[in-house]
This record gives structure tokens, C-alpha cells and sequence, in this order.
């Protein structure tokens, strides 16, 4: 265990001492105690910003399970490092934030930290091991800290549905993802996700390829919220603001951008990963813009966008993994893509956190998030105002802001996909442009609604719950640092540029990298009149004019009914399939035994005359049978004729003496095959019983005593026939089939000299085979006691029950 | 009218000790011949049985005052003590051991644990149907 190992799990062990720290110290808010911890952690991932800047890694590996190949094996390098230090930096904002956020006497904190830190872990575990199984474990502890989080309200019936739906899609999305990590196991016999990208070249022609690159991509999608399983986020709003903050836009639906970009090196060979990141992730970002301006709720609002934003990234990933088709790195545009991306994780993360915070100010100091209620804010908070409207326009991809960087290079990159001759990308490459733009117009309209609506306009102090006022000073260090951030990332992008962006670009695509070559990672507000230029001229104007005739086409969502969304098939599903499984069981658990005896019965009789069919096993040979006396016709007439009698016996009575007179016959075959004891043991035995069930008879209740012939079932008919046929089938066909001599050879001989008895029947019993007459007895013992416990123990039994 | 029962019972009176000798002729020479202690545990049962029948419950149990679910134990007891002594002679579980005695009466014998071993089985057996019958006979 190195230092970085236990800055990994150290959010693990400080979890532990919030309980302590929050009962010992009632009057200080524990939030104090907590922020301590992403602090030091920040600090000591700056530290290995020098590490990466020159293309060096560091690797810690401490041995969990060498025997199946798994170590925790802690990794940093350029695209790790930039994500330990979102999580770290951005997790020391919320904590500050949510130490004025949530009340110290009214809620129970220490649960918030103790999931928070959890969380803030896991997320670290994740981005920074190279193993593919630690890696899932951290991934799975952010899906139980994320539900956990969002459940934190459990009384409210929104949050525990809400927690419950992000649970079920991102837990079966990360089940998928296992599975993709098995199969790449079984593909490159390593689950170093390293080696598996030196392996590259020989996985991409493996037939389990297309699985894992598929099941890896379900993990990569449900986690970040791609659609269509991005219905869990706009629900998981319920958390609390600085949880949304955190989780829902800075962190954990990132996790599946880096899984993306981590993975890219080994699946980006193959075309269907490019055109299902970037197809899936462009029409995400039109998906998410597109619903996010019908929102009425600020959280809402910010759910969709980010849902939008998340799927630019992933779009650009999916066309950066171009790059890996085109060798020369100088003239490779494709990288400007990755290069976005990554650029735009580091924008998203500062300004959507900042405007997460700004919604929860709001919320804080008016006591609603509806847009409708609000408005005319901008007298009351001047300070959440100007927060808002960095953090919006940089959204929007407006200049000066950071946003407006990133977005034009999202249009460069969305624009070189139009000179790709490879994967068809000829022929519907051009749709790739056009959704980004039409998306980036809703993402215009949307930011505007956001600023706008809530602080321009009328104020309506009636349907505000408190009177308004600016938030408290603690309250607005975060956003403000944020959206500093916001301005200055905007001002000068290329401080980033060599000492994180570099790193993280050269992460993902390692294969260019290793000739020596550097990535040109230089930001410039101004390129000359390029297309670029005119696509934000337009989203401009279109967006100023959509914007501005809201209310007029707002009617276009109401052509889809509720009814074919997305939500309604959620819970559609998943209302179907709990009444199809309690119907399922309905149907065929009856509760009577009948019912379960005939599929006992059926499944016997199919299972064995398929198997002796399938195998070929029927046989019969005539030669080794035994010549027929006319003592056994005899005997088995008798028993024919009394066995078939029961069948069609009136009374029960009839039925028992029957039943007796197949007993003493079997004792009459027994004479005849000269089994004496065994006659013997069935004569007694026989009279026991016919006397037992007499008994029972006599004890019958007086209502259901019908004297009654047995109905005619065709179904029973038949599978009594079937299973009559089958046990004779076998029965002659083992006959016929005898491989070996039998051992009995063996007790004939040795019956005297060894045992010294003359009864071979009986030495088998008491001494070459004593062990089963040992419980045989026992059980015998065992059966007397339970009818006199049973007899005995009733009358308490009619007390209980 | 007043009935009783005294051709049956005078009857069974003879008759009860002649099948128990015979359940214990079955039970002896069970090594030898058809027989041995399952049967011969059925065969006492069943004189058992008949004294029930032909007397009551009650004064059966006061003839014979046994509880015949300790006889089961006890017939547990033989067998897996016979079955368990074969490890004191550093022997697997379940060796029997047999020889030829000359004994004051009987004269030369063999003398067999496996008859111990039976013994056990007969107790069971005697216990175990009797415990059955007479619970379900008294249920009422």
C-alpha cells in the first residue's frame, strides 16, 4: 500500500469517523470536518500535474486476488489525474456549499457525509485503477452511494422513486459492463486495461470483440445518462442541490465519458464504436436540448441540459476515435475532437456545478424551483445573478466564456466529420453537423429560459413561499469560485492546454502518441471566418428568435402523447413485467399437489423417452430371459386382474381390500422367485398397512364420504400411460443391456467362510451391507416418532392455531 | 347383552407364547435360515397386537409396563454400539467378529456380533410398531 493508494481509499476510512465526529461534536456543522479531506487530496493530485506534463505515469499496484488476476492497481496519468482533480476540486466546492446548504438541526448529516464521502471515493477508485475489476467495484460504490444519495429524503415518495430508478438502470447497465470485462478477460487474458490496449490489434479480429464492445458501451451510456436510458436523471433531482451539483453533473455521469475515453484506445478500431458514440451521443445532445426547454422546474432544466452536454462529449469522443484510422498526426483533425472533449468535460464540470448552485440558492431563499413562480429576482440577488448569467452564457457558447471555446470546437469537430471516407460516414456523416446545430440551438433557447425567466421579468411575491434575499456569503463562495473559473478558462484556455489538456488527449489515444509526436493543443479565440463562425452567428439569431417566440411553438410538445415517452415505457416495463411475474406464478403455482404431480410426471416421462430416443438405448434381446412357468402367469394374472379392480372399485373399502390382495400376491411371487424372508417381511408388512389403512377409513369425516367410481381423466389417462410405458421401456431395455457380470458371485462364495452364516439375505444385511439396515432402522425410529408427536402434540396445536 | 370375550382370550393366552417362541426361533436362526430380526421384531409385535385384542390397552400396559418408544432407543443403542465397539479393536466401523465356544449346556456354539447387531434390529422393530399401534389405538 503506497501514499496513493490510501489517498484513494482514505474518503473509505474517514466515512467511518463521521458518526463519531458528528455525535461528538454537536455544535459545529460536521461539514467542517469533511471538507479537510478533498482539500488534501486536491493538493496532492496538483502535485502530479509535473508528473504528467511530460508524459509520465505513475503506477502503484498492491496484490488482492493475484490468483484471478486482480490487483488493486492504482494508475495516474493525464486523463486519470484531470478527473481525480474534478472530483477532488469540485467535491471541496459542494462540501463547502452544502455546509450552508443543509440546516445542522434539522437534517441528519451525518448520513449525508458519510455517503458523500463514500461516493467521493469510489469515483476516485474508479478513474484512477487499472484494473478492470477494481475498476467495476469502485463503479458499482458510486451506483450504491449515488442511490443512497439521492434516497437521502427517503420520507419524500419522489425521492425513493427516483432513487430507485437510477439504481435499476445504472446497476443493470453496470451488470452489462461485467459482462464486457469478462469478455475482454477471455479475449486478452488480462484485466489491466493497459496491457489490454497493447493487445489492440489482435482483439479487434477476436469474435468476442463486438459483445464486450457493446456490453461496455451499455455500462458507458446508462451511467452517463445517453439516450434512451437518460430517464433516471431528471427523477434522481430529488436529491439535495449539492448532491445534483456533484453527482448528477460534475462526477459520477462522467464516470461514463472516462470509461468511454478510457476504452477508446482498444475499441475505437472498429467503426461501429465510432457511430454508436458518436450517433448515440449526438442525438442525446439534441434529445436533451430539445426537452430541456419545456421544463418548468430549474433542476429539471439543468437535468436535461446535462444530459445534452454529456452527449457532446461523448459525441466528440466518438469522433475523436477517428484519429486511430489516419497514422500522420499533423494533419490528423480528428484529434481537435478529443481534444474538445476533453476541454468541454473541464467547462461542463465548472459552469453547470456553479448553475446547480445557483438553482439551489434559489430554491433556498424563495422556497420554489418553478420558473413560473419566479421572476424579477435580479433586484433581490444581484450576486446569484451574475453567477447565473456566466454560468448560462458559457452554456449557451457564448463569448467570452469558456463555453463558447469548446463549442466552436465542437462544431470544427462535428465539421471534419463530413471529410471521413471511412464506415459510410460518406453518405450520413452530413446528419452530424445538423444535429449539433439544431441541438445547440435548443441549448440556447433553454440557457436563456434559465437566466431570464427567473430573474427578469414580473416579480410575484404571493407565490413565493419566503420573501427573497441574498443568499449568505458562505453560501455563494462555490459558485463564485466556479464561475471565476468559467471566466477565466475563457480568457486564457491555454494555461490548461500543456498541463492537463495535453496529458489526458495523449491518454486516450497512446497508439500516436508513442512516435515521439506531441498534440497540438493550442486554444485561439479567433480562427478566421470560418464555417464555425457562422454556425454560432446563426444558433445566435435562431436562438434569439426562438427564444422570443416561446410561447408560440411551445404547443409542438404536446403532438408526442405522454404515453409513448420514454418514462411511461420505464414504468410501463416495469409494472408488466412485476403482473407478468406474479401472473406467471399464479398460472402455474396452483397450490395443488394434482397439479404439481402432472408436471412431475410429464417432465419425467419427456425428459427420459427423449433421452432414450436421442440415445438410441432401446433394446431387447429374447435370449437372456428366463423360461415363463405357469406359476408366474399365474401370479401375474391374479395381480393384473385385482391392480386393474382398484381402478374401477366403487368404494374405498374395496379399493383397501384390493390393495391388500396385490400385497399378499407380490408375497406369492416372492414363493415364487424363492425370496423367503422377503415373503415373509411382505406378508406381515402387508397386513400392517391393509390394518393402517383401515384406520384411516374408519376415521374418514362424515361430509366428503362419497361413495363414488374414480372420474375418467383423459389428461391423467394418459400420462399414467406414459409413465407405465416409459418405467417398461427402461426396465427391458437395462435388461437387455447388461455390461457387467453381477457381484453376487462374490456373497455366495464367501457368505460361510467369511461371515459364517448360511441366510445369505441376512449376512447381506447384518454384515457385508450393515450400514444402510443401521439407518434403515433409524428411520423406522424416526417415522414412530413423528406419528406419536403428531397424535400426541395436536390438542397444543389446536391452542396455537 | 352382555358379551365377553373369554374363548378369544383363553385362546390367546396359549397362543401369544407360542408365536413369540417362533418369533424367537425366526429371530436365532436368522443367520442360517429365513428369518432374522426384522421379521422376528414383527412376529412379537404381533402377539403383542393380540393381546391387544383380545384385552384391552390398559391392561396390557399393566402386564407389561414398558414404554415402548425406550425400547426403540434401546435398539438404536445396540446397533450402533455394536457397529461402534469394531473401532476399539482398531477395525473400520461395522466389523463383525465370529468363533466357536464350547458352552456348559449348549455344547459347541458359535457365538457372532452380528447377532447383537440383530438384536438391535429386533428391538427397533418391536418398539416401533408397537409405539405406532398403541399411539393410534389411544388417539381417541
Amino acid at each position: 500500500m503506497t501514499l496513493l493508494h490510501w489517498a484513494i481509499l482514505s474518503p473509505f476510512l474517514f466515512a467511518i469517523l463521521i458518526p463519531f465526529l458528528y455525535k461528538a461534536f454537536r455544535k459545529i456543522h460536521t461539514g467542517w470536518f469533511v471538507l479537510i479531506l478533498p482539500v488534501v487530496l486536491f493538493v496532492y493530485f496538483f502535485r502530479f500535474i509535473s508528473l504528467t506534463k511530460n508524459g509520465d505515469t505513475v503506477t502503484e499496484t498492491v496484490n488482492w486476488m493475484p490468483s484471478f488476476g486482480i490487483q488493486f492497481t492504482a494508475y495516474v496519468d493525464g486523463l486519470g489525474l484531470l478527473f481525480a482533480m474534478l472530483i477532488t476540486g469540485i467535491g471541496a466546492l459542494v462540501v463547502l456549499y452544502s455546509i450552508y446548504y443543509l440546516d445542522k438541526a434539522k437534517e441528519q448529516l451525518h448520513n449525508f457525509y458519510v455517503y458523500l464521502l463514500m461516493f467521493m471515493g469510489a469515483m476516485l477508485g474508479v478513474v484512477l485503477s487499472d484494473n478492470l475489476i477494481t475498476l467495476y467495484m469502485f463503479w458499482e460504490f458510486t451506483s450504491i452511494s449515488s442511490f443512497l444519495l439521492i434516497g437521502y429524503w427517503y420520507q419524500k415518495e419522489r425521492s425513493r422513486y427516483g432513487a430507485l430508478k437510477s439504481m435499476l438502470i445504472t446497476v443493470f447497465g453496470g451488470l452489462s459492463m461485467l459482462g464486457g470485462i469478462i469478455l475482454l478477460y477471455l479475449m486478452g487474458g488480462t484485466f489491466s486495461i493497459r496491457e489490454l490496449v497493447g493487445m489492440s490489434d489482435q482483439l479487434v479480429t477476436d469474435p468476442l470483440f463486438m459483445g464486450a464492445l457493446i456490453l461496455i458501451l451499455l455500462g458507458a451510456f446508462t451511467k452517463s445518462a445517453q439516450f434512451p436510458f437518460h430517464i433516471w436523471l431528471p427523477d434522481a433531482m430529488e436529491a439535495p442541490t449539492p448532491v445534483s451539483a456533484y453527482l448528477h453533473s460534475a462526477t459520477m455521469v462522467k464516470a461514463g465519458i472516462y470509461l468511454v475515453a478510457r476504452m477508446s484506445p482498444i475499441f475505437a478500431t472498429s467503426g461501429v464504436w465510432i457511430w454508436l458514440v458518436g450517433g448515440i451521443g449526438l442525438f442525446t445532445v439534441f434529445w436533451g436540448s430539445f426537452n430541456a426547454v419545456r421544463q418548468k422546474d430549474l433542476k429539471g432544466i439543468l437535468a436535461f441540459s446535462t444530459i445534452s452536454q454529456l452527449g457532446m462529449i461523448m459525441s466528440l469522443l466518438g469522433i475523436g476515435g477517428a484519429a486511430l484510422h489516419y497514422n500522420q498526426l499533423d494533419e490528423n483533425i480528428y484529434m481537435a475532437a478529443t481534444l474538445a472533449a476533453v476541454f468541454h468535460l473541464i467547462n461542463h464540470a465548472t459552469f453547470k456545478g456553479s448553475l446547480f448552485m445557483v438553482a439551489g440558492i434559489v430554491d433556498h431563499e424563495t422556497g420554489t424551483r418553478d420558473i413560473r413562480k419566479l421572476g424579477g429576482l435580479m433586484s433581490f440577488m444581484p450576486i446569484t445573478f451574475t453567477i447565473a448569467i456566466i454560468g448560462a452564457f458559457s452554456m449557451a457558447g457564448l463569448p467570452p466564456f469558456n463555453g463558447f471555446l469548446s463549442k466552436e470546437m465542437f462544431f470544427t469537430g462535428m465539421i471534419n466529420v463530413l471529410s471521413l471516407d471511412i464506415f459510410n460516414f460518406e453518405t450520413f456523416g452530413a446528419l452530424f453537423p445538423v444535429l449539433a446545430w439544431v441541438g445547440s440551438i435548443f441549448t440556447f433557447v433553454y440557457s436563456m429560459i434559465l437566466v431570464f425567466k427567473t430573474f427578469t421579468g414580473k416579480y410575484q411575491p404571493e407565490k413565493l413561499e419566503k420573501k427573497p434575499h441574498e443568499a449568505p456569503i458562505g453560501m455563494l463562495i462555490s459558485p463564485i469560485i466556479l464561475a471565476s473559473l468559467v471566466v477565466i478558462f475563457g480568457f486564457f484556455p491555454n494555461i490548461l492546454s500543456d498541463r492537463i489538456l495535453a496529458p489526458a488527449v495523449e491518454a486516450i489515444v497512446p497508439s500516436l502518441i508513442a512516435d515521439g509526436q506531441t498534440v497540438k493543443t493550442e486554444i485561439s479565440f479567433w480562427h478566421g471566418f470560418s464555417p464555425e463562425l457562422f454556425m454560432t452567428i446563426g444558433v445566435i439569431a435562431f436562438g434569439v428568435i426562438l427564444y422570443l417566440t416561446l410561447s408560440k411553438w411551445e404547443k409542438i410538445y404536446r403532438v408526442l402523447p405522454q404515453r409513448l415517452s420514454l418514462n411511461s415505457l420505464y414504468d410501463g416495463g416495469l409494472r408488466g413485467s412485476e403482473r407478468g411475474a406474479y401472473s406467471f406464478m399464479n398460472g402455474h403455482m396452483t397450490g395443488f399437489i394434482r397439479t404439481y404431480l402432472v408436471y412431475i410426471f410429464t417432465f419425467f416421462v419427456g425428459i427420459s423417452l427423449f433421452s432414450l430416443w436421442y440415445n438410441d438405448a432401446f433394446s431387447l434381446e429374447m435370449d437372456k430371459m428366463a423360461p415363463i412357468g405357469i406359476y408366474e402367469v399365474a401370479v401375474a394374472l391374479l395381480l393384473v386382474v385385482s391392480t386393474v379392480m382398484i381402478l374401477f372399485a366403487k368404494s374405498r373399502l374395496t379399493s383397501i381390500i384390493l390393495l391388500g390382495a396385490t400385497g399378499y400376491t407380490v408375497s406369492l411371487f416372492f414363493v415364487v422367485f424363492r425370496a423367503p424372508d422377503l415373503a415373509l417381511t411382505q406378508l406381515v408388512i402387508e397386513t400392517v398397512s391393509v390394518a393402517l389403512f383401515l384406520l384411516c377409513f374408519y376415521h374418514l369425516p362424515k361430509l366428503s364420504r362419497h361413495e363414488e367410481r374414480m372420474r375418467f381423466k383423459l389428461g391423467n389417462a394418459l400420462i399414467a400411460l406414459g409413465v407405465g410405458v416409459t418405467v417398461t421401456l427402461f426396465a427391458i431395455s437395462a435388461y437387455s443391456t447388461k455390461l457387467f457380470d453381477s457381484i453376487s458371485e462374490y456373497y455366495i462364495k464367501n457368505v460361510y467362510e467369511e461371515a459364517a452364516g448360511k441366510n445369505m439375505v441376512n449376512v447381506i444385511l447384518v454384515d457385508f451391507r450393515g450400514f444402510d439396515t443401521l439407518f434403515e432402522i433409524c428411520v423406522l425410529a424416526i417415522a414412530s416418532l413423528g406419528i406419536f408427536a403428531m397424535i400426541k402434540l395436536r390438542l397444543t396445536r389446536r391452542d396455537e392455531g | 347383552m352382555k358379551t365377553n370375550d373369554v374363548i378369544l382370550q383363553t385362546v390367546t393366552k396359549v397362543t401369544v407364547f407360542i408365536i413369540i417362541l417362533f418369533s424367537l426361533r425366526l429371530f436365532f436362526s436368522g443367520h442360517y435360515t429365513p428369518g432374522g430380526g426384522f421379521i422376528g421384531g414383527l412376529m412379537t409385535a404381533g402377539a403383542l397386537v393380540l393381546l391387544l385384542l383380545a384385552f384391552d390397552l390398559k391392561t396390557v400396559a399393566n402386564i407389561l409396563p414398558i414404554d415402548y418408544k425406550i425400547v426403540t432407543a434401546i435398539g438404536l443403542l445396540f446397533a450402533i454400539g455394536t457397529a461402534a465397539g469394531a473401532l476399539l479393536f482398531n477395525v473400520p466401523f461395522l466389523t463383525h467378529a465370529f468363533d466357536y465356544f464350547t458352552l456348559p449346556i449348549l455344547g459347541k456354539t458359535s457365538l457372532h456380533t452380528a447377532v447383537l447387531f440383530d438384536t438391535g434390529v429386533y428391538l427397533v422393530v418391536v418398539g416401533v410398531t408397537m409405539t405406532i399401534i398403541q399411539t393410534i389405538g389411544v388417539s381417541d
